[in-house]
């Protein structure tokens, strides 16, 4: 067995269990160890991915005929996932020491971060569906960790239960499709799974029940409509854990998963649709509540809800390739826009509102350069990866229907659209707060992570570049009417908001129903009041009228009624009580002699 | 010749005569003594049955003890009742039974 995969597994393992068991009040050795045990998997994904694709394991828990395998799978979708993790992951470690510089809770969090290093990396080798459960968890729980970090903020111990409590819901899904999967074949590894899925002769209905609920752990995992109100309020947590977890990796999970199981979707197509129509509402909805916001890592946020919803809308339309392609490179630029957005929170102590930024071209150039090509390549600007990998999904869309593709287009234009405008508004211009005209360029530490991810971020989704890294990515006709229409949205989206946006002061437009983001958390609230009101309302009613009324008074009242019928009997007569009394025996006399 | 029919007659009269007082009269005193008329019926038809149950030449004296078992704890029974029945009359200056209904609803 090889052991490489095992080491990527659980070097972030054992660095948080050191962390956590012996080096918490030595935070500047748990930052270094943490960054070492990310740096020592990057190291062993190196050869494999340069190796060959390979599976591996043992049996987790082998009672009888009932066996948990747990191994890695290494194939092209894995290998890319665990460059992008390991290397992202990496980067942002090393970023994170400077960002978290003065935080007192510094041992916890990078603690949290290696925890959430083990359990994305569970995920990505997983060769099961209960390894890539179980994972699936743990990402869910570091995840809370780091969203709670500051958790003395109510708002940020609130968000962290928000998108715990969330994330259950998809999960519950995604646990009934596994059993039921299970059920089914009575297999649990995804190889084994694939080639027999479809021979496996159920019902339609079935597989389209498996198929959707393991979606579920997607839509929750992968921040999709309806499920997407935690990921905007995750943005609660350090802009590095926005970054890597809220934005390159965790939430990516989804998509790959998807990729992964692409096999219960091809068996019953009809689902396809359904994923797809999730994935384009996603990605419209959280592109319009985009271009209302102030908050420059609420923005960013929207912006990944809407790239996510990109990608799933890819894998509903069959091109589960194409979902990666624009999964890898988003996770690039993604955290560069991210990390760039810290660098300018940080150096604007804790600054979140594009409004008081403003006017840091010449105060930090390493951060406005790179962030300024993340932001090309996020729009999908040629020849930066966004351009190439968004293309092989608009692509597909046209090539699917016409309409499929003017949805996508229109996307693709708000997102132009919102990310010019947070650039203009927050870079350009003139400063609009002291902080930020005091505003100096982030430390080392914080700016060649931004150097070094700009680089994936501008040339890795070149045609001759990409193949290296995705050799499952398949070449395409080059549709000339997809490109057209994405370059004239860019265009005319970049340009509405340079003109809209340049040079003021304050935002001109104000939609409240974008920029209350549909009111569906506002729904939400309510929903869960009312259902919780409901609720609260009939056992209330169960029990002051079930319980005490019908079962506790009841039997007491049984009781009473017969007390109070029976004492009408005691009239105080003594001689009608002898004359009863002679009745009676008189009775129980012919009773015993007379009636038997 | 004396039977048992006899014996349960005398008995028989003797019980109705009791219950009859006990129903009928309102003071206290006469409704005891017709409880102890009861009582005794009861016990003459015992001792009927006992003379007239003859096993080896001998009657059932089993049952003639249990008269005496009765009338020793009828005399403990009455002086208690007596007892009983002086207290109340102490109390409320009456033995009459319609005075005596606050046991009631």
């Amino acid at each position: 067995m090889n052991p490489l995969p095992w080491i990527i597994l659980f070097c972030p393992l054992v660095a948080a269990a050191v962390i956590a068991l012996f080096t918490r009040r030595l935070p500047k050795l748990s930052s270094y160890l943490s960054v070492a045990a990310v740096a020592v998997s990057f190291l062993a994904v190196l050869p494999v991915f340069a190796g060959p694709d390979q599976t591996g394991g043992f049996n987790w828990v082998d009672v009888g005929s009932f066996r948990i395998p747990f191994g890695y799978l290494i194939d092209g979708y894995s290998k890319m996932m665990l460059l992008v993790v390991t290397g992202v992951g990496l980067l942002i470690h090393i970023y994170s020491i400077g960002y978290m510089a003065d935080d007192r809770g510094r041992s916890r969090y990078f603690a949290g971060l290696s925890l959430f290093m083990f359990s994305m990396l569970g995920i990505v080798l997983a060769n099961n569906f209960v390894m890539m459960f179980v994972s699936w968890e743990l990402v869910g729980v570091s995840s809370y960790l780091l969203i709670g970090h500051w958790f003395e903020r109510a708002s940020a111990a609130d968000a962290a239960n928000k998108a715990f409590l969330v994330n259950r819901i998809g999960d519950f899904g995604f646990m009934l499709g596994i059993l039921m999967i299970w059920s089914a074949s009575g297999s649990l590894l995804f190889t084994d799974l694939a080639s027999k899925w479809a021979g496996l002769n159920l019902s339609p209905a079935y597989l389209a029940a498996a198929a959707l609920l393991v979606f579920c752990g997607a839509v929750g995992k992968s921040a999709q409509f309806p499920l997407h109100v935690w990921l905007p309020d995750a943005m609660e947590g350090p802009t590095p854990v926005s970054a890597l977890i809220h934005a390159a990796t965790m939430v990516a999970a989804g998509v790959y998963m998807l990729a992964r199981v692409f096999f219960l979707f091809q068996a019953q197509p009809a689902t396809l649709t359904v994923v797809l129509t999730i994935g384009l509402i996603t990605s419209l909805l959280a592109a319009l509540m985009a271009t209302q916001q102030d908050d420059i890592k609420r923005i960013l946020a929207y912006s990944t809800l809407s790239q996510l919803g990109l990608m799933v809308a890819g894998v509903g339309l069959a091109v589960p390739q194409a979902a990666l392609f624009h999964l890898f490179t988003h996770a690039f630029f993604k955290a560069l826009l991210f990390l760039g957005a810290g660098s300018v929170i940080h150096s604007l102590h804790h600054e979140q509102n594009i409004w008081r930024m403003g006017g840091l071209q010449h105060k930090m150039p390493v951060t406005f350069w790179t962030f300024a090509l993340a932001t090309l390549a996020l729009i999908g600007c040629p020849p930066f990866a966004g351009f190439w990998s968004k293309d092989s999904i608009v692509a597909a869309a046209f090539a699917r229907q016409p309409v499929i593709g003017g949805v996508v287009s229109v996307v693709n234009f708000f997102t132009a659209y919102y990310m010019t405008r947070l650039f203009v508004v927050a870079f350009l211009g003139h400063a609009r707060s002291q902080n930020a005209e005091h505003a100096h360029e982030s430390p080392p530490v914080m700016t060649r992570p931004l150097v070094v991810l700009a680089i994936p971020s501008a040339f890795i989704g070149l045609p001759f570049v990409a193949p290296l890294f995705l050799p499952f990515l398949e070449h395409e006709a080059v549709a000339a009417l997809a490109i057209l229409v994405s370059l004239a949205v860019l265009v005319a989206g970049v340009l509405a908001a340079f003109a809209l946006y340049r040079d003021q002061d304050s935002d001109s437009i104000r939609i409240p129903l974008f920029e209350n983001r549909f009111y569906i958390d506002q729904f939400y609230n309510r929903l869960v009041r009312w259902t919780q009101d409901a609720l609260a309302a009939t056992s209330a009613f169960v029990d002051r009228w079930i319980i005490d009324g019908g079962i506790i008074r009841g039997m007491g009242g049984v009781t009473w009624g017969f007390g109070f019928a029976l004492r009408f009997l005691q009239i105080g007569n003594l001689q009608a009580y002898v004359f009863l009394f002679g009745l009676g025996v008189v009775l129980l006399l012919y009773l015993v002699l007379f009636a038997s | 010749m004396v039977t048992l029919n006899d014996y349960l007659l005398v008995s028989g009269l003797l019980f109705t005569i009791g219950f009859a007082g006990v129903m009928l009269r309102r003071n206290l005193i006469i409704i005891y003594m017709a409880l102890e008329l009861m009582l005794n019926a009861a016990n003459l038809s015992l001792v009927g049955f006992s003379r007239f149950n003859i096993q080896n030449n001998l009657p059932d004296f089993n049952a003639q003890v249990f008269v005496f078992f009765i009338i020793t704890v009828a005399a403990a029974e009455v002086a208690v009742g007596l007892a009983i029945i002086v207290a109340l009359y102490r109390a409320r200056q009456t033995t009459h039974v319609e005075d005596l209904t606050s046991l009631k609803f």
